[in-house]
């Protein structure tokens, strides 16, 4: 009896070990093929050990001063984006209405930018922040700013952060939101009786309750966020000079523009690895936050 | 047909929540789990569904192995302490949804639902949707669609817990007759020892998931095999006090020293555990033959035709039911008798040795 | 501590204040006495937690005033009015001790620590809860949150009054019967008003000193539990409290007696003056009614079943087309499913249109 029922089971689920077998598995073993050899001619392969591995990761070599710089950059656009987003985020949940004909209209407003490609928030950026016709840079100079995303390494910087907040807080807002929402009704009253102030509201009753879709939140913001790459290469290119050359965007110049498979299938073997580590620890820590709050 | 247990043992992360559990229940008999929160009712129930499977033990229908049948291949029915129904459809189409899966013709659909409305007194509200209804409505519903799946086994997890006092006094008093329409196996699980007797049919009494008594209500009821089953099956609580039997007479811890009448004669020497419910406790004085205990009144509720008189008593507490308006003021002092014909006795292991009555 | 009034306090959620049908809550003028246990009770949808959100604040009557010692605090918040409450479920703060949960009222409110510190440690000795003091509260039982709850309702000695919406719904049987003499003892000890809302008669008349029914709306009755017992002034009351209710039987009345069925029952008291048209019926409790075999000028009735509660039995009969119930003594037995119904004339009310008439001796 419990046989078949077993049986049947991995029979259903036969579909999805395909799909995944094709799209994941496939493809990094093929990457993990290339790091390790060397291609003297169009498919001449040779195995080259992990001199890719070696050089990539010793900041001397040419390959490993760009690496490390990439991953610099990317760690700080990271932890900017989840310092500016994970508050403003909560910020904006806690300003929406709870209840009331606005709920639907608000939601909607704040979850449009979420709703638009990936391209053409890139290319809608592009021109909105250009400094001669941009409504966004032609404004900031206006102000007496000098602004240009295009030759200028803070204003780039600048640029890029400010598409992705507008692009991804949203996210937090509604996650965050969500959690608010689950909050029954006798918290508020009780805290309004025992006279706590709001912000001893939002410190012992909402955060508190929040914590679960926080750590949510923040662990997908911090994944996008490490993965960027369509806003610096649609609106910065990169530059100017290497300012926003993130780990994708390196990758991809050295994979198809300087086509050296085996340096840039080593880096993306040893990006992925971050991200999943770093990932990994997040959640541990924060689950172990967790626990330690309810022992 | 007959849903059995055999030696199942449930454990979630290493935790028990069943102990080592047989049972067999029959077809049209009702059976009753009494037991607190986290006794291992629902646990049980989700066994008896197939909705889990037992880590040991085999499950057994008409004495063939089900463990690990899917629960949609068994004849199941069940109602929870929370109200569900289908909320977009009609109580008509709740009460229809099973029929219409099992691909029943219109007519006898339509027989079925109108028989099953009438039992649960729903037929004016068969146009409503679950939401226009009352709280004991929504759940009369609830109990419909189960029946009216002609499932053998229906299980009702605390299905009144949610309702109004007075609604749950009603549902109460009809369900016996509900059950007894229907000839299928029911399991009822409650918290509350006056819903048990009410029911009637067998209780299964549960602790800390085992099954500790199995048997017929009443007779559970008045005799408890187990100082905890009689403390489950009291409300209010069991009133407990120990005595040591020595030389025809008995010593109550905290001091009062009696002749051994009544059921004590039988006992042998040794230490025991007396268990009386409140309404064994008399609060009079000078009554020959009854042994008497002066104890501090704590706190008198009165309900109009009952009085409950919390006792305190050296370094325990009573409660004494009284019937009429009796008030005591707190920190009265009065004296509580007791028959010692009327007491249940239970040696240091906790087992009965002696109930009042001839059973 | 404070006196209550409330002064033709009425509400309705639509706001339409001009059409009184539409009010959930129907006109009352009632006064609560500092450090009264008051218990409101009534089925779903009677308005109690309307009248109980109307004290805490938390609604804005429709109309009508609510005072405490006379001032009129009915524009103020709920912040101002100076009250406790305690809710259904377990209202915990998950980051605080149970210590701090105890004490975060009177920290809000800038009590010394000094202070603080010897109130919260007597509640939590009333409540034994001085082992957990210093425990987070999240990991505790249902029961031992619900105590905190209880506990950051009475912490505060100032109070106007402790409110309870249903505080033992979460509750097991058995920690019932502890925590509601707990709360009855800590009534007594800190002379608190505390206002109780349920729906559980158990309850209501345990805790309580006055009993407040409330039935569609209204007020129908508010008395002791056993004045609501002995003379309920509404069929309603009758048959809400007492468990099973009232029996309650259409009846012809004319002076020192009523008609049931054809059969003739004395009556303790003369009814001259009923209302004409009115629909007539009197009203006796399980209690008050003996169950013998059936015999001439005994009201017959037929047995349906017994109902064995362990301490009390009760006969389940039908008198005509009405359901009845009897309180019947163990061991009780009639040949055949007939049996007559003698009734204790002493405890036998009438009602026109549900309401209790006074007979004249």
């Amino acid at each position: 009896m419990k046989k078949t029922i077993n049986n049947r089971a991995w029979f259903l689920i036969a579909p999805v070990v395909i799909v995944v077998l094709f799209s994941a598995l496939l493809p990094v073993m093929t990457v993990v093929n290339y790091s390790v050899q060397d291609a003297m001619a169009e498919n001449h392969f040779f195995w080259n050990g992990d001199t890719w591995f070696r050089d990539l990761l010793d900041p001397s070599t040419e390959i490993g001063a760009r690496f490390s710089g990439a991953l610099e950059r990317n760690l700080i656009f990271s932890f900017v984006i989840l310092l500016i987003e994970v508050p403003l985020g909560i910020a904006l949940s806690l300003a929406l209405p709870r209840r009331g004909w606005a709920v639907g209209p608000s939601l909607v407003l704040i979850a449009l930018p979420m709703l638009i490609p990936w391209n053409v928030v890139g290319t809608m950026w592009q021109i909105f922040a250009r400094a001669d016709i941009g409504l966004f840079g032609a404004a900031l100079n206006g102000l007496g700013l000098n602004y240009n995303d295009t030759q200028d390494p803070v204003s780039a910087w600048f640029t890029i952060l400010v598409i992705d907040v507008w692009h991804w807080t949203p996210l937090v807002i509604l996650l965050s939101y969500a959690g608010l929402r689950a909050i029954p009704d006798a918290f508020y009253q009780a805290a309004r009786i025992d006279a706590a102030s709001r912000w001893a509201v939002f410190l012992k009753i909402e955060l508190p309750k929040l914590q679960r879709v926080l750590v949510l939140a923040i662990l997908l913001r911090f994944m996008q966020s490490f993965m960027i790459y369509t806003e610096p290469f649609v609106v910065t290119g990169g530059g100017p000079g290497n300012a926003t050359t993130f780990l994708s965007i390196d990758l991809v110049k050295i994979a198809l523009g300087q086509v050296d498979l085996g340096s840039a299938a080593a880096m993306s073997l040893v990006y992925y690895l971050i991200t999943i580590s770093l990932c990994w620890i997040f959640f541990t820590a924060m689950s172990q936050l967790d626990m330690l709050k309810e022992a | 047909m007959s849903v059995s247990l055999d030696h199942v043992v449930r454990a979630v992360d290493g935790v028990p929540t069943i102990r080592d559990v047989s049972l067999t229940l029959d077809r049209g008999t009702l059976s009753v789990l009494l037991g607190p929160t986290l006794s291992g009712k629902t646990s049980l129930m989700r066994l008896l569904a197939g909705l889990d499977k037992p880590t040991t033990g085999r499950v057994l229908v008409d004495g063939k192995d089900v463990t690990g049948i899917d629960v949609r291949q068994r004849s199941v029915a069940m109602v929870y302490q929370q109200f569900i129904n289908y909320p977009s459809l009609t109580v008509y189409e709740n009460i229809a949804s099973p029929l219409r899966v099992q691909g029943r013709p219109k007519a006898e659909i339509e027989k079925r639902v109108g028989e099953a409305a009438q039992l649960l007194k729903l037929e004016p509200y068969l146009n409503r949707t679950p939401l226009q209804l009352s709280g004991g409505q929504q759940q009369r519903t609830a109990i419909a669609r189960a029946l009216v799946k002609g499932a053998d086994l229906v299980l009702l997890d605390e299905p009144l817990a949610n309702l109004d006092y007075k609604l749950r006094e009603e549902l109460r008093a009809e369900l016996p007759r509900i059950f007894e329409a229907s000839g299928a196996i029911f399991v009822y699980a409650t918290t509350e020892p006056s819903e048990a007797l009410l029911l009637g049919g067998n209780t299964v009494c549960m602790w800390e998931g085992q099954v500790l008594q199995v048997g017929d209500t009443a007779r559970v009821y008045r005799r408890p095999d187990t100082l905890r089953v009689a403390q489950v099956f009291s409300d209010p609580p069991l009133n407990v006090v120990g005595i040591e039997k020595q030389n025809g007479s008995v010593q109550y811890a905290g001091g009062v020293k009696a002749p051994a009448s009544g059921l004590y004669a039988a006992l042998g020497d040794g230490a025991y555990r007396v268990g009386f419910r409140a309404h064994q406790l008399e609060v009079a004085n000078g009554i020959a033959g009854r042994h008497a205990f002066s104890a501090t009144v704590t706190v008198t509720e009165i309900t109009g035709s009952e009085s409950f008189v919390h006792l305190h008593r050296g370094d325990s507490n009573w409660v004494a039911v009284l019937h009429g308006v009796h008030e005591f003021p707190p920190g009265h002092v009065l004296d509580a008798v007791l028959d010692p014909d009327n007491v249940f006795v239970f040696d240091a292991a906790g087992r009965l040795v002696a109930a009042p009555g001839a059973m | 501590m404070a006196r209550i009034d409330l002064v033709d306090l009425a509400h309705s959620y639509g706001g339409n204040a001009a059409d009184p049908s539409s009010y959930a809550l129907k006109p009352v003028t009632m006064t609560w006495r500092q450090g009264g246990a008051y218990a409101l009770l009534g089925p779903s949808g009677c308005g109690k937690t309307t009248l109980l959100n109307l004290i805490s604040g938390i609604v804005t009557p429709s109309r009508g005033k609510i005072l405490f010692d006379g001032v009129d605090i009915t524009p103020l918040s709920t912040q101002k009015r100076n009250i406790a409450q305690v809710f259904q479920f377990p209202v915990i703060y998950d980051t605080m001790t149970v210590g701090q949960n105890l004490a975060f009222p009177l920290k809000n409110r800038g009590v010394p620590k000094g202070e603080i510190d010897v109130r919260v440690a007597q509640i939590a000795k009333l409540l034994d809860l001085t082992p957990d003091l210093d425990r987070k509260a999240t990991r505790l039982t249902a029961d031992a949150k619900q105590k905190i709850s209880l506990g950051r309702g009475l912490v505060r000695s100032d109070v106007a009054a402790v409110l309870f919406d249903e505080p033992l719904t979460v509750i097991d049987p058995e920690l019932k019967w502890q925590l509601r003499s707990k709360l009855k003892a800590l009534h007594r000890e800190l002379d608190l008003t505390m206002i109780y809302v349920t729906h559980d008669q158990t309850e209501a008349l345990t805790f309580a000193d006055t009993v407040v029914v409330m039935h569609d709306g209204r007020v129908v009755q508010s008395g002791t539990p056993a004045e609501l017992f002995d003379k309920p002034a509404h069929t309603f009351v009758g048959y809400f409290i007492g468990s099973p209710g009232m029996n309650i039987v259409p009846a012809k009345v004319r002076g020192r007696e009523a008609q049931v069925d054809g059969h003739v029952i004395a009556l303790n008291r003369s009814y001259d003056k009923l209302p004409a048209g009115a629909r007539i019926e009197i009203g006796v409790r399980p209690e008050f009614v003996d169950v013998a075999a059936p015999a001439p000028g005994l009201i017959s009735a037929n047995i349906e079943r017994i109902d064995d509660l362990g301490r009390v039995r009760f006969a389940r009969l039908r008198v005509g087309d009405v359901k009845f119930a009897a309180r019947v003594p163990p061991g009780f037995s009639v040949p055949g499913d007939v049996a007559g119904l003698i009734f204790d004339p002493s405890r036998v009310h009438v009602y026109a249109d549900s309401l209790l008439i006074e007979g004249t001796k």
